[in-house]
């Protein structure tokens, strides 16, 4: 469960996150949706802690990002977008490496290593050295790294872009199967059509705002459109600043 | 402590595997110095021995008028040859660096020498340049020496004892001992070690910074369940493993270098024993955590691995500058020398090369003063690494 209250994020004169609250509950997932530099990175890199929020709190499971960071992270599996591998590292090497970091004790780390490979089918080249991988098996190997540690709550931005699509697919059944087994899951996207296949919350930001947030249903009787694209373009609207 | 362990032993293997980076440690720091050495002691015992040894060819001209003095010369290794004709001649051959020296017996030489008036002999050499001023003063010396014999002879015909002439007879004891005079050359070779050292470890400094903030792997490490303290820790230990690796290396190709160097030729017997080896590693090893710390801190400033390579070569030459400085200045090791890193291992390992005795005070000054201001950095780096602006 990751609650966001009200907050706000400044680099600079840049207002990249202006009072965003929303909800991502247990066993559902959440669509971060916004074109691009809406906030919705900054917003997420504030939920795995790597900055800290100007003014607002978020928490992740009920602990709170900015005072008990570590354990915050303890509760999350991050994938940020466009995350790097250790190239010279085997896909099951990248893994172990951040089971062992994550603190899974030393008797466990192969057997979760194995499912992971296991359950995002990795084992194909999970033996080779990563230099030269596809875009789809980096995804999923970083994918795999970050749930490595059975994490409750899992926050993913951007995860299919640059991918093709059965990568796409794949990542989509991945995401869905970590939903029925009652994680909390929060995905990033400026793809309306990504989202409205996968999310059951959308919330959409723009300029750093949320503009509207709930089901796909109600966001459709709130802008009264019948297509999420038109509901997309009217919510982003509201927010625009005037010019 | 686990997580800087497992910090440690990825980067380690992670390195390892990198071709670039290991070469780099094992191949290109350790031989580096060594090699050079041997070049350059193999040349100056070149030049020294040709200097003293070979047979100079001297254009003497009016060699017909002094044959005495010719065949004396002769005997000092000195041969005369045929060279210029005239003074003006003999300053163009000098000049042009075509004859190093020439000699010009004038020509009333004969007459001022049968009337016991001193009789003139010029040499002519450009004094500006190292062998021809050697060669200049073998001549010179040859021809004091044939004027001292010739100014005897004339004191005892007038039944004058040649003794007259020495009011004071100089002895000189060179108390330098042989290895003394082989610290001066071994001098440098600090230099090549903590040089060897920077160069194993820099890579890795690099690759663990600026590299893994490239790749975009830094972002997901930062989200995981550990400091970045104990991030930042690891990866500078990492450093300092390969930075071992390459001084130990690097001390043992210096150590077989120096056992096929004929030393003993230009009157050195370096103390670079097995002993001393492993001495030198334990006088050096303090270095490893400022130089670790320093290049990590550099580079974790930079945006990308290509500037953090520019600006971690910079560092490579920060430690060389209190060698400089001492090398030229001559200084001696000194209580508060210790506590100049860098410097004060240098000093320690010339002392200890030189056979002379190491104060035990010294060698723990230089050590914790050097890891002191290594944790100092180490820290700075690790604040610097808890930065948002870090991400870029």
């Amino acid at each position: 469960m990751i609650r966001v209250q009200n907050i706000t994020k400044s680099f600079g004169a840049v207002q990249a996150v202006r009072d965003v609250s929303f909800e991502a509950p247990d066993g559902k997932i959440t669509g971060l949706l916004g074109p691009n530099g809406a906030g919705k990175s900054t917003t997420l890199r504030v939920l795995y802690t790597v900055i800290k929020p100007d003014s607002g709190s978020a928490n992740i499971d009920g602990v709170d990002v900015v005072t008990d960071s570590l354990e915050a992270r303890r509760r999350v599996g991050a994938l940020p977008h466009g995350a790097g591998l250790y190239q010279h590292l085997t896909a099951r090497e990248n893994i172990a490496y951040y089971a062992t970091l994550a603190g899974v004790p030393k008797s466990e780390i192969d057997g979760r290593v194995e499912k992971v490979i296991d359950e995002l089918e990795i084992i194909e080249f999970a033996d080779r050295q990563t230099k030269g991988f596809s875009q789809g098996q980096r995804t999923k190997v970083a994918l795999a790294r970050s749930l490595v540690h059975d994490p409750h709550n899992v926050i993913l931005d951007e995860p299919t872009s640059g991918l093709d699509v059965t990568a796409t697919r794949s990542l989509r059944d991945i995401i869905r199967k970590l939903k029925s087994n009652g994680r909390c899951v929060l995905f990033s996207s400026h793809i309306m059509q990504e989202v409205a296949a996968l999310c059951d919350d959308i919330v959409i930001i723009s300029h750093g705002k949320v503009a509207i947030q709930g089901t796909t249903e109600r966001i459709l009787e709130r802008t009264g459109t019948n297509d999420l694209e038109d509901a997309f373009v009217a919510a982003i609207r509201r927010v625009e600043p005037v010019a | 402590m686990k997580t800087i362990l497992t910090v440690i032993r990825k980067e380690v293997l992670d390195n390892f595997r990198d071709r670039r980076t290991l070469l780099t440690a094992v191949i290109m720091g350790p031989l580096f110095g060594p090699l050079l050495f041997a070049v350059m002691i193999n040349l100056s015992i070149e030049k020294s021995l040709s200097a003293g040894e070979r047979t100079l060819e001297v254009p003497v001209i009016g060699a017909e008028l002094a044959p005495n003095l010719v065949r004396f010369l002769e005997s000092k290794s000195i041969n005369a040859i045929d060279g210029p004709e005239t003074i003006d001649e003999a300053i163009e051959a000098v000049k042009s660096g075509e004859q190093s020296v020439v000699v010009r017996i004038v020509p009333e030489f004969g007459e001022q020498l049968a009337n016991a008036e001193p009789a003139t002999v010029e040499v002519y050499s450009d004094e500006a340049d190292n062998d021809a001023r050697k060669e200049a003063r073998r001549v010179r010396s040859a021809l004091g020496e044939y004027s001292q014999g010739i100014s005897a002879l004339r004191l005892m015909a007038r039944g004058v004892s040649p003794q007259v002439l020495r009011a004071i007879n100089i002895d000189e004891v060179d108390v330098s001992t042989p290895s003394g005079r082989s610290g001066l050359l071994l001098g440098m070779m600090s230099y090549f070690f903590i040089f060897a050292m920077l160069i194993g470890g820099m890579y890795l400094a690099i690759d663990s910074t600026a590299g893994e903030r490239e790749r975009g792997s830094l972002e997901p490490l930062l989200s995981l369940p550990v400091t970045r303290d104990q991030l930042m820790l690891g990866k500078i230990l990492a450093s300092c493993v390969f930075m071992a690796l390459s001084l130990a290396l690097s001390i043992v190709a210096f150590a077989i270098a120096i056992s096929y160097l004929p030393l003993q030729k230009l009157g050195m017997t370096p103390n670079f024993g097995p002993v001393a080896a492993v001495g030198a590693f334990f006088i050096l090893a303090p270095f490893m955590l400022l130089g670790a710390s320093m290049m990590t801190l550099v580079a974790s400033f930079t945006k990308s691995y290509k500037e953090a390579q520019t600006w971690v070569s910079a560092v490579l030459f920060a430690p060389t500058l209190p060698i400089i400085v001492v090398s030229i200045l001559q200084v001696r090791p000194a209580f508060e020398l210790m506590f100049v890193p860098s410097l004060s291992q240098h000093l320690l390992l010339v002392d200890m090369v030189k056979n002379e005795p190491v104060v035990l005070e010294n060698i723990v000054a230089s050590a914790v003063s050097t890891l002191l201001l290594g944790g100092l950095f180490a820290w700075i780096a690790a604040k610097l690494y808890r930065r948002e602006g870090l991400l870029g």
